[in-house]
């Protein structure tokens, strides 16, 4: 492409959907912004600073009630200047317990935004952490989690820093349309403010509601921590304690393939499966 | 010669002082709205002035003596001087009386004057060196003009042909004086503070905080609410016009005394504020222009000149890196521990806390600025409705083994303990176990919300979120609503302020007391008998939210004082308290300083030579507990109370209520 071409495609910027759903405080249950769609909804701020001349767009399915406006408020809340595209939300309304993925595709079809952000897992109902593969199956487009940042958007492909564990990074070049969900790697959520959030409004488009059936068979109980298995360490100094305390299990007998095709992966992953039993 | 002159002078000062009267007064109608009584505060103008100013000024008798020789000399001589010359009233009596009173106006700027060779930091300089100067050029010539009409020299001597040139150099110290004392009244000069004072008492945001015949209590120092219901109505201050019109007209008071600046502890850590600045920026703000006329001492850290601002521009920059400096940096906003001596100190009566918890709900409510560990703070108070984020049920586990009564169960008794945040804090539980055993001593009836309670707001007010802090203090107010009692007693200054003088707007009223205020009554009704105090050299610190907010400086005294404990004071004690530097969300917005303000506190203590310093507050607590290699042991009053009970074993209340307790247990054990 040309250089102004290039120049051209920067300054309009993109536009960005960004899926948020209504979270759980952990300690005392109450509605709140869920912190890892908030974290993306930050990325798409940061990144709307960058480019500037993008549109982000506030998308949540499910129902309208006063418990769950104010939590969805708090994200337009984060519209901390002016312009900053965070006046409405788009709500897709339907009752508790309907399946959101349906409508969100549908709707993301039809309005084809370039990039979608997403938590990477809801902090009510299932919270299966499901919804972005399921996203991205349904509309074929391809799929980051994770994601620490957005680097820079040229010409169609996005580049993108995806965090491993133990605070690596990962460089990455995407295609767009694409969707990226987020989680605690990801920068942390802005303040919201109240002016903003409460002159926000609502564009309400109500959906064919697909109750979700299985779910309604599934009987939920709220989530338990699990018990630590204790590290026993049997250590004389306390030189020994601390960094027996400090350091992660080293991993044995692992395998990093690099330059592998899909299907190496897969076979290997699936050679993995059957040896750990999780596959019989 | 001067016959003529000198009605032309006086006219023409007077005619240019009410132009600019008019400008200025154009200025202050910027602001928004505010509704005041204009008649009223007209008519109570003199009391203010004469009792309740005075009262603020009196505190240095130098310069009150000097300001009332001068500024009353100056009154008089300025009607006295327009009827006898001006409209040319030559009567010898009222010449005498104009003698008089110049002779008054002399003597004082003597003493301005004096007050001026060598100024203290906090004054300002610039135009402010010259006024004795134009005080002395004022009374002298008016002195000497009027010496002929009283017959006291001749009248012909300043006619004659060779003495014209006298005349005129008279006519021109009476111009200088005329200028600098009429027209600069109105147009700026350091006069101003005469004109826009005295119409600020008149109309002062807070007409509750001047004592009144009647015996008001002439204190006002809850802030004022928010109208949340009116989404047209700007939440807070984002630009000088958001201010109402009489905020506009304090800032506009202020003779750049400096007495806020001397008592600020902000400003004595090197943090970058100072609350004279901040006055002289709003003014700089609503009249449009920088700051590089100003001639006091900067913020710390912040040369002079480099901020400007504009009636609709606004205060503090939008974004830092990009938008530059706008009038005041967000950081002087947020040094502020609202501790309130600079409201204290203000001869002029001007309200600094108000203006910067206004400018704040901007940044926190429009903005979401809200500095460091800010908005974590707030978005605890918004989901589990304390500042630390702690299961809210378990607000009552440092009382696990007390048997604490709850409302709950009661609904009724006289006295509602109020336990506030510092229940969630080890350090605070200790005092909070104690002040449970002084009651049970006193054998009180009281009862405590237990997890029903919530924070009281405070902190979530002062860090400018409004919203938050209505809605706390809502649901607590539906919360004590539904129980009946006499009073609340808390051992946290803060909610105590907040449920006594700010839950009165939104609809909850109470009687609430500070623990050392109960417990002085209960010494005092023979309650509670103490053991002679064993210990070294004590001394007290006020906090601010006890003291200056609530006036209360005695009990905690009288309390120390049944213990047997001599009181060593420390300099600056009672209304003069120097601030622990816990308020106002001061330790979470933690603004860097060159020093830390309970540092400087704690050095206050080992000045007055003390072993232990006998506190008040959940907050001075942390924060003087928190100073390194402290000098003295930190105590709060309910804790050297409950260490002094001398157990009365024959009727042991607490011990006898504990036993019935045990008994129903054992009772329902066996249905
Ligand atoms: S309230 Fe206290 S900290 Fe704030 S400006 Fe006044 S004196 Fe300084
Ligand atoms: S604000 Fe009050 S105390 Fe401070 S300098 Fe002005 S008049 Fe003096």
């Amino acid at each position: 492409m040309q250089p102004e071409q290039q120049q051209k495609q920067q300054k309009q910027g993109i536009d960005v959907t960004v899926l948020v759903s209504i979270g759980r405080h952990p300690i005392t249950g109450r509605a709140r912004r869920a912190e890892q769609d908030a974290r993306g909804l930050e990325l798409a701020l940061a990144m709307e600073a960058e480019l500037p001349g993008s549109r982000i767009n506030v998308l949540h399915a499910g129902s309208q009630d006063v418990d769950s406006e104010v939590a969805l408020r708090s994200y337009l809340g984060m519209a901390t200047g002016v312009g900053m595209g965070l006046e409405s939300m788009t709500l897709l309304e339907q009752p508790d317990g309907s399946d959101a993925i349906l409508p969100l595709v549908e709707h993301l079809a039809a309005t084809s935004p370039q990039l979608v952000i997403t938590g990477a897992r809801a902090e009510r109902g299932e919270g299966s952490g499901l919804l972005p593969y399921a996203l991205a199956e349904h509309l074929g487009w391809p799929l980051v989690n994770s994601l620490a940042s957005i680097e820079k958007v040229e010409n169609g492909v996005v580049t993108l820093l995806q965090a491993l564990p133990r605070g690596q990074r990962r460089r990455l070049k995407v295609r767009l349309p694409a969707i990226i969900s987020v989680d605690e790697a990801a920068p942390a959520a802005r303040q919201s403010a109240f002016g903003p959030a409460r002159r926000a409004t609502f564009s309400v488009s109500p959906t064919a509601s697909d109750a979700d059936s299985e779910l309604a068979q599934w009987h939920l109980s709220p989530a338990r921590k699990r018990p630590k298995r204790l590290k026993i360490i049997k250590s004389a100094s306390a030189r020994d304690r601390f960094k027996a305390a400090a350091s992660k299990a080293e991993g044995k007998g692992g395998q990093v393939l690099t330059d592998v095709t899909p299907e190496q992966g897969a076979e290997a992953i699936y050679k993995l499966l059957k040896e750990e039993d999780v596959l019989r | 010669m001067l016959d003529t002159l000198l009605p032309i002078l006086i006219f023409t000062a007077l005619a240019l002082a009410v132009i600019g009267a008019v400008r200025r007064i154009r200025l202050w109608r910027q602001g928004r709205p505010s509704r005041v009584n204009l008649l009223q505060g007209l008519m109570a103008l003199p009391r203010r002035y004469l009792v309740d100013l005075h009262h603020v000024v009196g505190r240095d008798k130098m310069i009150s003596n000097t300001h009332v020789a001068t500024a009353g000399g100056f009154v008089a001589a300025a009607v006295l001087m327009t009827l006898v010359h001006g409209l040319g009233i030559a009567k010898p009596l009222l010449g005498g009386l104009l003698l008089l009173a110049s002779t008054s106006m002399f003597v004082g700027s003597l003493f301005v004057a004096r007050r001026r060779l060598n100024p203290p930091a906090r004054l300002s300089k610039g135009p402010w060196m010259r006024l004795p100067k134009s005080l002395m050029a004022f009374s002298v010539g008016v002195f000497l003009i009027t010496l002929p009409t009283v017959g006291l020299l001749p009248e012909g001597l300043l006619e004659g042909g060779s003495s014209w040139l006298l005349a005129l150099v008279l006519a021109g110290v009476v111009a200088w004086g005329l200028g600098e004392m009429f027209f600069g009244m109105t147009w700026g000069g350091p006069m101003k503070h005469a004109f826009a004072g005295a119409l600020h008492l008149a109309f002062h945001r807070r007409a509750e905080r001047f004592s009144t015949k009647k015996g008001g209590t002439g204190r006002s120092t809850g802030l004022k609410a928010l109208n949340l219901e009116d989404e047209a109505a700007p939440l807070g201050v984002e630009k000088p016009a958001d201010f109402t019109w009489n905020q506009l007209l304090g800032f506009d008071a202020c003779v750049q005394c400096g007495r806020c600046e001397a008592v600020c502890p902000a400003f004595a850590a090197g943090q970058p504020l100072n609350p004279k600045k901040l006055i002289q920026d709003m003014v700089v703000g609503f009249a449009g222009g920088s700051d590089a006329g100003y001639t006091g001492s900067p913020y710390p850290g912040k040369p002079v000149g480099e901020h400007q601002g504009a009636p609709n521009t606004p205060i503090v920059a939008p974004v830092v890196m990009k938008e530059g400096k706008a009038l005041v940096d967000a950081e002087t906003l947020w040094s502020c521990t609202t501790c309130r001596a600079c409201v204290e100190e203000c001869p002029m009566m001007i309200e600094h806390v108000d203006a910067i918890v206004d400018m704040r709900r901007h940044l926190t409510l429009e903005r979401g600025k809200t500095p460091n560990k800010g908005a974590e703070v707030l978005d605890n108070l918004i989901a589990t409705d304390n500042p630390g984020g702690f299961d809210p049920g378990s607000r009552l586990n440092w009382a696990a083994d007390l048997n604490l009564p709850l409302m709950a169960d009661l609904k009724q008794v006289d006295v509602l303990l109020w336990l506030g945040d510092g229940a969630f804090d080890m350090r605070n539980q200790r005092t909070l176990r104690a002040l449970v055993k002084v009651l049970r001593a006193a054998e009180v009836d009281f009862a405590a919300l237990g997890a029903e309670e919530r924070d009281s707001g405070d902190v979530a007010r002062r860090l400018g979120d409004e919203a938050t802090f209505q809605t706390l203090a809502k649901r607590n107010i539906a919360t004590l609503d539904q129980y009946r009692f006499l009073q609340i007693v808390t051992c946290d200054p803060h909610s105590f302020h907040v449920l006594g003088n700010e839950y009165g707007e939104l609809g909850g009223h109470y009687q609430v007391r500070h623990h050392s205020t109960f417990i002085a009554e209960l010494y005092e009704a023979g309650r509670l008998t103490f053991a002679p105090w064993k210990g070294g050299s004590v001394t007290y610190h006020d906090p601010c939210y006890l003291g200056r907010y609530n006036g209360e400086y005695e009990a905690p005294r009288r309390v120390l004082k049944a213990l047997g404990i001599q009181v060593a004071e420390m300099e600056r004690s009672g209304f003069r308290s120097r601030c622990c530097g816990g308020g106002g969300g001061a330790p979470i917005t933690d603004i860097p300083g060159e020093r830390r303000i309970p540092d400087m506190r704690m050095n206050d203590v080992q000045q007055s030579g003390a072993e232990l310093v006998a506190v008040g507050c959940p907050q001075c607590t942390a924060m003087l507990e928190g100073v390194v290699d402290a000098s003295a042991e930190v105590r709060d009053i309910a804790e050297l109370v409950a260490d002094a009970l001398v157990e009365r074993p024959a009727d042991d209340v607490s011990g006898v209520s504990r036993r019935t307790v045990a008994a129903t247990t054992a009772e329902e054990v066996a249905l």
